[in-house]
């Protein structure tokens, strides 16, 4: 048993240490492009992988190490930022309703329903296509989808923190509503929504590749791993290196996201340790 | 039973209104400019035409008396015209349904054929080579992008090994083949970590170990109970993933060419046709929520503890 949680703990620390690499080479990722990712040379396009360019040439003759590298910062800044989004707002929400009740509780909670009712990437098609493309769209399309399930979360967590007794000892002593949420309510209540929302990163950077993929998201020339893909489609044939390294890009991160989401859900709980 | 049905079909009245509402609102504000859809953003065209047909298509009357009127179009299959091929929108949505019932019932079938007995090997050789081994495949099939792998049988298939048509040339079962398959993989990888988890939860209650200490042979154990309870979960779990799918045809269907609704649906997205994207989502929600309805009603009608109102512990 100690050996199982030293090793999980091992564990932990390596894909933490990945996950934070590759937010950090992704933050910088101006620096690290060997070249421009928007430099077009023709007289190059289409070139298989050499040594001047790892990952070949694109249609335009753009590098395309370069523009992998370069799109990672907007597939993972922008992951990173809507799955901050919707736990904050889930979070608020949640708490809202569970620390309320009453009709608050049953109008967001309808609401919420709503929400849920819609399948997978159905609703965030339909927002996407009504607010038009581009990135900011495509991350409020993800996000009105995914708010629900951390509301619910939140909710049923406050609800149990409520009913504590020493919650009903903070009250006793005369803490405000205000003080209550922050300093005692939240706190307790972040762990299996933090958790929940490490688990859901791998998933939200692939549906943000999706909609990028089907022209939804971020527009060329723009570099995003997804619709790179979709852009450079047509060029499988002849050189299926441009439309795949992309893709072996937001596998990995996604991979590494996913690996790091499940060590600390079990780190969290051991119970799902199997 | 009769009174749990009941309620549940209650609670699907507000659920219902708030899908189509959302749904109505939210093409209404998108498609404000329905009238610059149509005529083009010249400005050429004299402000008494663009009136008239505001009054024609019914956009000049309050917001909730037209939501009221479309609700109506919704419940008698009239959900207006499209803006691109001038066809009756319900019609050409019904046109297109059978398509994509077919691919998510073949994904499906795939996923059980994949997923079920590779998540009980699993189970069985739990800890063991082969366990790590599947679950290994299941995390791969779980991180790749359903586009990607698309993409990637495409190339496989069709462009290396020249083995099924690169886009599909209609409905037929050498076209059905690459989809179904790149639907199967990723929720099988999905699906396959919980029949596992369900199998071996079931493994570890006490009767199976009970079984095993009166000399019952495992495989008997395994077969004759473990699965038997187990099933009901399992397919309780498959029926509820198929909203994953539903949403997740929009994008296979469109790589594949597949002529289905979730093609219909980015094809039109791309155009902007808000009719035809109106009635996708509204009746893939209203689908998605009556499967779901079912999937519970059929689950606590086959659940003996429910159904026999025996209280668990």
């Amino acid at each position: 048993m100690r050996h199982e949680k030293n090793s999980l703990k091992t564990r932990l620390i390596i894909f933490a240490a990945l996950a934070i690499l590759l937010v950090i080479c992704s933050f910088f990722s101006e620096y690290l492009t060997p070249y421009d990712p928007y430099l077009q040379n023709l007289d190059i396009a289409k070139q298989a992988p050499t040594s001047a360019h790892p990952l070949g040439t694109d249609r335009y003759g753009r590098d395309m190490l370069s523009r992998v590298i370069a799109g990672s910062r907007t597939s993972i800044s922008s992951t990173l930022l809507l799955v901050a989004v919707i736990t904050a707002v889930g979070t608020a929400v949640g708490v809202i309703c569970g620390w309320v009740g009453g009709w608050v509780d049953t109008v967001l909670m309808r609401i919420s329903d709503v929400f849920l009712a819609f399948p997978g990437l159905v609703f965030a098609l339909a927002v996407a296509g009504s607010l038009g493309g581009g990135l900011q769209n495509a991350i409020i399309a993800l996000a009105a989808i995914s708010w629900p399930k951390y509301a619910r979360i939140a909710r049923s967590q406050t609800l149990s923190q409520k009913e504590t007794t020493w919650m009903k000892a903070v009250r006793l002593s005369g803490s405000g509503p205000v003080k209550m949420i922050f300093r005692h309510v939240l706190p307790n209540i972040m762990g299996p929504i933090l958790v929940t929302a490490m688990l859901d990163i791998g998933t939200m950077m692939m549906e943000l590749a999706a909609l990028s993929f089907l022209g939804l998201g971020a527009k060329p020339p723009i570099p995003e791993w997804g619709s790179m893909m979709s852009d450079t489609r047509s060029l499988m044939t002849t050189s299926p290196w441009i439309t795949f390294s992309p893709g072996i890009a937001i596998f990995i991160s996604v991979m590494v996201f996913n690996l790091l989401g499940d060590t600390i859900r079990d780190y969290a709980d051991p119970k799902s340790r199997r | 039973m009769k009174k749990y049905i009941g309620k549940r079909l209650l609670q699907l009245i507000p659920v219902l209104l708030g899908i189509t509402f959302l749904s109505f609102a939210m093409m209404r504000a998108a498609g404000s400019d329905a009238i610059i859809e149509l005529y083009g953003d010249k400005g050429a065209v004299a402000q008494e035409i663009i009136d008239a047909k505001r009054a024609e298509l019914g956009l000049d009357r309050p917001f909730l008396v037209q939501y009221g009127a479309w609700l109506k179009g919704l419940l008698t299959g009239d959900m207006g015209i499209s803006y691109v091929s001038g066809k009756n929108v319900f019609d050409t949505f019904v046109s297109k349904l059978p398509a994509t019932l077919l691919l998510t019932v073949l994904s499906i079938v795939a996923t059980v054929v994949i997923s079920i007995p590779l998540g009980i090997w699993a189970a069985v050789k739990h800890d063991r080579f082969t366990d790590y081994f599947l679950r290994f495949f299941s995390f791969v099939g779980n991180s790749l992008p359903n586009f990607f792998v698309a993409l990637l049988l495409m190339q496989l298939f069709s462009i290396r090994w020249k083995l099924l048509p690169v886009i599909s040339n209609g409905t037929t079962v050498q076209s059905a083949i690459l989809p179904t398959l790149t639907l199967a993989i990723a929720m099988s990888a999905k699906y396959m970590r919980q029949v596992r988890a369900t199998v071996l939860e079931e493994l570890n209650k006490d009767y199976v170990l009970g079984a095993k200490a009166r000399g019952v042979r495992g495989s008997v154990t395994l077969w004759r109970s473990v699965l038997k309870s187990s099933m009901l979960t399992i397919i309780t779990l498959l029926a509820l993933s198929i909203g994953s799918l539903l949403g997740g045809t929009a994008i296979i269907e469109s790589i594949f060419m597949w002529d289905g609704v979730g093609k219909l649906a980015v094809d039109s997205i791309t155009m902007r046709d808000y009719p035809m994207i109106q009635a996708y989502v509204v009746w893939m929600a209203i689908i998605y929520v009556m499967v779901n309805l079912i999937t519970d009603i059929l689950y606590h009608v086959l659940d003996p503890r429910i159904r026999l109102g025996v209280q668990e512990g």
